[in-house]
């Protein structure tokens, strides 16, 4: 039986009017993508945010203190009567306790990346990475915990005389812990180097240890780069490890067996007191942050500057 | 009848023609899937042999096991015999170390695949791989492989730029320096041509002429046109096997198979 | 018959070259034993340490001035209201720019800035996003020390980890979904909400609790904030009895938190409050891993299951 073919049907509506430019849809949609908008924006005005933060009360500091003396003055002593103003050594602790964490990180950190991207059976990586990635979820103060009252501990025993405060054993603890961060991300960078740079590589008679460190290093190197200064600003922006392994002495010292204040450390300290807001003590943390936010900023710029000009091309 | 027919000189007078290699009941599997199936062949010395077939026949297999690729990757398994000559000996046995083989056999990949380095430390790797510092060898030996490769002329005032900014013609024939530099006894071609522009094509196939007077190639190719102009023996490949090998004008004019009649045809379904 | 080089000396070379392989791999089992090696140190430290107080009246005890009757109620409660608030705001905030950047961006130049900023944003010290926290929510704003002013300070700081998440997860989505729901008639919002979010709901799920496990340990900006390490009270509870049943009084009340309390224990130099320390670390660090790898089992099993 043939169905009745009709063109409009009462209990349908007329589809024709639904056709035309629905401003309400239209305007939902805009609001929609407004406030999106807004919330990506935010991440914009968070930087802008810190910024003004930082330069705000460091303005005020520096009208206390004048950035000659900031910047030479060799005692950090802004909480006692005979109030110095010299950065230096705090800057003395942060390089030198980064110095020893990345003397860690760097080489094991890129060992271990060659050796899960270019030399672990599928089992092992399978197992490792995963691991690896728990660590680097360790809360940092109890790798402080670890550096106070194991590691250190531990060092005694080999550097007779050394305080229980120490650059070094912050230092190495921190370079553990920083490990994961490095490895991680060069390994992903050596991992998107593609097979048949490999291939050609194997094809001319080379062992995994000639591909590795002649193709895939050199091949991945922006990747592996970035990794580096990813560690060096942990190392350098890292807190409680020093805070608790390191003591919170400023000490203008390059030697990683005496005990000092890092930027952070002392951050920490000022914090740990009771500072009335708008007190030169309060702007000092604020100084000391944007020299911390600086530091890590031209860090920033080195890794972008180098992830430019070596950019992979496959 | 295969062997027989194969031991025709493709010129036609009576000079003897060498095995430089000779595949011997030669299987091969990923895993459990067998990709290549009983293959028996023989690579004359100095000469081009082409292998043809759909894709997914497995020619591109049978070409990597030649330097041992596989061996890179975990539950590949050869079975059966690759002999090279002179020496005699069967490059898949498990004495044999891969790296050498690969030292002795040099391929060429099927997209140009130059390391990021300057041209001359490409063409240098191979030598650097063998231990070679020495400046003067290295340079002279980078030059002659340049030469060899047709790109001398193009890349000698560009020796120490990066290789990447090569067009892709000039990146494979880059490559087939590098794979040069070290003196091969055989060449292997993975399709060299398929990433390439009409006229870059053209050059790489006068090349591959050029060079068989040094050394015995074997050409992977999709492309029949080209396995006839360039190769002397002709290996048709179906489905993991080998179906004829022959001179290569008489794969083209008057196959004896009718599958390879028909591919060669165009009548392949 | 090889010109420079006969076989012999290949053979060696490539011997030479092979002891390096080998080499190698030992030095590289050896480095990855040293990462476990001292992650088993630790762990066997503080459970050596630290058990013998993980009672019952541990996690009932306020602090005290006595190593053993001290407790770490308050703590484990500032946490968990801490972490509330962090999540509230880091989450919609998060996946918001995230759709934002992946599915509505025009490629222009206000698009390219908010995108180096998230990756900056992302490298930018946690005891700096402290200092923004004191200087803003503290004082600016006038929170003061409160919870409110520590969840957001660390919502700021996981942000960028939920914004990469939401995007990667939505990037894995094929195009041919998104022409899917556009062909049927869908707008762009009906296709992000009826579509693409709830399929990469797993992956952003995965962002999300690895940016919580962060900011459970993270001690660096509460100290900056100033939040008090001695609390010996707990802050107003957020239900109450009559309407709405629901009180935000305790958005504003002072706090301590789990690492705040730790620091505190470790750095006193008796050793009876280091032992606390250490019970509070072990509670601290099975908190994070097992946050960690419920998020890694996430991702494991996403990988196994979808495959587009």
């Amino acid at each position: 039986m043939p169905l009745p073919v009709t063109t409009q049907s009462s209990d349908v509506p007329s589809r024709s009017k639904s056709l035309g430019y629905s401003y309400r849809r239209h305007l939902g949609e805009r609001a929609i993508e407004t406030l999106l908008f807004l919330m990506a924006s935010l991440s914009v005005a968070i930087t802008l945010a810190i910024v003004v933060m930082l330069v705000k009360e460091s303005i005020v500091f520096f009208e206390h203190v004048s950035i000659w003396d900031f910047l030479t003055d060799t005692q950090w002593t802004p909480l006692f009567d005979d109030a110095h103003y010299g950065i230096l050594p705090l800057v003395s602790g942060t390089v030198v306790s980064s110095g020893v964490a990345l003397l860690v990180a760097i080489p094991l950190g890129t060992i271990t990346a060659i050796y899960l991207s270019e030399f672990a059976p599928f089992s092992v990586r399978e197992i490792a990475k995963p691991f690896l990635e728990l660590l680097g979820g360790v809360p940092t103060v109890v790798y402080g915990y670890f550096a106070l009252l194991f590691v250190t501990p531990l060092l005694q025993k080999i550097i007779p005389g050394l305080p229980g405060f120490s650059l070094l054993s912050a230092g190495l603890v921190m370079g553990i812990m920083i490990i994961p961060y490095v490895s991680s991300m060069a390994e992903d960078a050596m991992r998107a180097v593609p097979m048949n740079l490999r291939e050609g590589s194997y094809a001319m008679g080379a062992t995994k240890f000639q591909t590795a460190i002649r193709v895939v290093m050199p091949a991945a190197f922006s990747g592996i780069a970035a990794a580096y200064i990813l560690g060096i600003s942990r190392a350098v922006g890292e807190t409680m490890v020093v805070a608790v392994a390191a003591g919170m002495q400023p000490n203008l010292t390059w030697n990683p067996t005496e005990p000092a204040a890092t930027i952070t450390a002392y951050i920490v300290q000022v914090s740990l007191g009771d500072l009335p807001h708008g007190s030169v003590g309060y702007q000092t943390i604020f100084a000391a942050g944007l020299t911390l936010l600086l530091l890590t900023l031209a860090f920033n710029i080195v890794g972008h500057v180098l992830r430019k000009r070596y950019r992979e091309v496959y | 009848m295969v062997v027989a027919a194969a031991l025709i000189d493709p010129q036609g007078d009576s000079v003897p023609v060498r095995y430089k290699s000779e595949v011997k009941n030669l299987s091969f599997y990923y895993g459990s899937f067998s990709a290549l199936k009983n293959i028996n062949m023989p690579l004359h010395e100095k000469q081009v042999t082409a292998l043809i077939g759909p894709s997914g026949c497995g020619k591109s297999t049978f070409l990597r096991c030649f330097n041992r690729m596989h061996d890179l990757y975990p539950g590949n398994r050869y079975v059966g015999e690759i002999v090279l000559h002179p020496d005699n000996v069967d490059i898949l046995s498990r004495a044999v170390d891969p790296i050498e083989v690969r030292m002795r056999i040099s391929m060429v990949f099927q997209k140009p695949n130059p390391f990021p380095k300057s041209i001359y430390e490409n063409v240098a790797y191979g030598l650097r791989v063998r231990g070679i510092r020495q400046r003067a060898i290295l340079d002279e030996k980078v030059e002659e492989a340049l030469r060899d490769a047709a790109l001398w002329d193009e890349a000698k005032d560009r020796l120490n730029e990066l290789a990447f900014n090569l067009s892709g013609g000039q990146q494979q024939r880059l490559c087939i320096a590098r794979a040069l530099a070290t003196d091969p006894e055989i060449l292997l071609f993975d399709e060299p041509t398929s990433a390439l522009d009409p006229i870059a094509t053209a050059s790489i196939e006068e090349l591959i002429t050029d060079l068989k007077d040094k050394v015995t190639i074997l050409i992977v190719t999709h492309n029949m046109q080209q396995a006839a102009r360039v190769s002397d023996y002709t290996a048709y490949m179906y489905l993991g096997e080998l179906i004829e090998f022959d001179v290569t004008d008489n794969i083209f004019i008057k196959p004896k198979n009718k599958q390879t009649e028909d591919y060669i045809t165009g009548r392949f379904g | 018959m090889r010109g420079d080089q006969d076989l012999s000396e290949i053979r060696s070379i490539i011997a030479r070259h092979k002891a390096w392989d080998l080499i190698f791999m030992i030095v590289g089992v050896f480095v990855l034993m040293i990462a476990l090696l001292t992650f088993m140190a630790l762990f066997a430290h503080m459970l050596i340490d630290g058990s013998p107080r993980l009672t019952w009246d541990f996690f009932t005890s306020f602090p005290s001035r006595r190593p053993g009757s001290a407790g770490i109620l308050s703590a484990w409660i500032g946490t968990t209201l801490v972490m509330v608030v962090t999540a509230v705001a880091a989450v919609p905030l998060g996946i918001g720019a995230g759709i934002y950047l992946e599915e509505y961006a025009a490629k222009n130049i206000i698009t390219e800035i908010i995108e180096i900023n998230v990756t900056n944003l992302a490298g930018i010290p946690s005891i700096i996003y402290g200092l923004l926290a004191l200087g803003l929510f503290v004082h600016q704003f006038g929170f003061g020390q409160s919870i409110l002013s520590a969840g957001l300070a660390l919502a700021l700081l996981i942000l960028p980890v939920v914004i990469v998440a939401t995007r990667e997860s939505i990037r894995a989505i094929p195009v041919a979904i998104r022409e899917g729901a556009y062909a049927l008639g869908a707008t762009k919002w009906q296709t992000v909400s009826d579509h693409l979010l709830p399929y990469s709901a797993a992956g952003i799920l995965t962002g999300v609790i690895i940016g919580l496990a962060r900011a459970i340990g993270e001690t660096a900006p509460i100290i900056t904030i100033g939040a008090l390490t001695f609390i010996a009270f707990l802050p107003p509870a957020p239900f109450k009895d009559e309407f709405p049943f629901l009180s935000f009084e305790w958005l504003m009340a002072p706090f301590t938190v789990m690492p705040i309390q730790m620091f505190n224990w470790v750095s006193r130099p008796e050793e009876a409050f280091q032992v606390n320390a250490a019970a509070a670390g072990l509670i601290l660090v099975v908190m994070t891993l097992t946050m960690n790898a419920l998020a890694i089992y996430l991702r494991y099993r996403m990988r196994k299951n979808i495959k587009w």
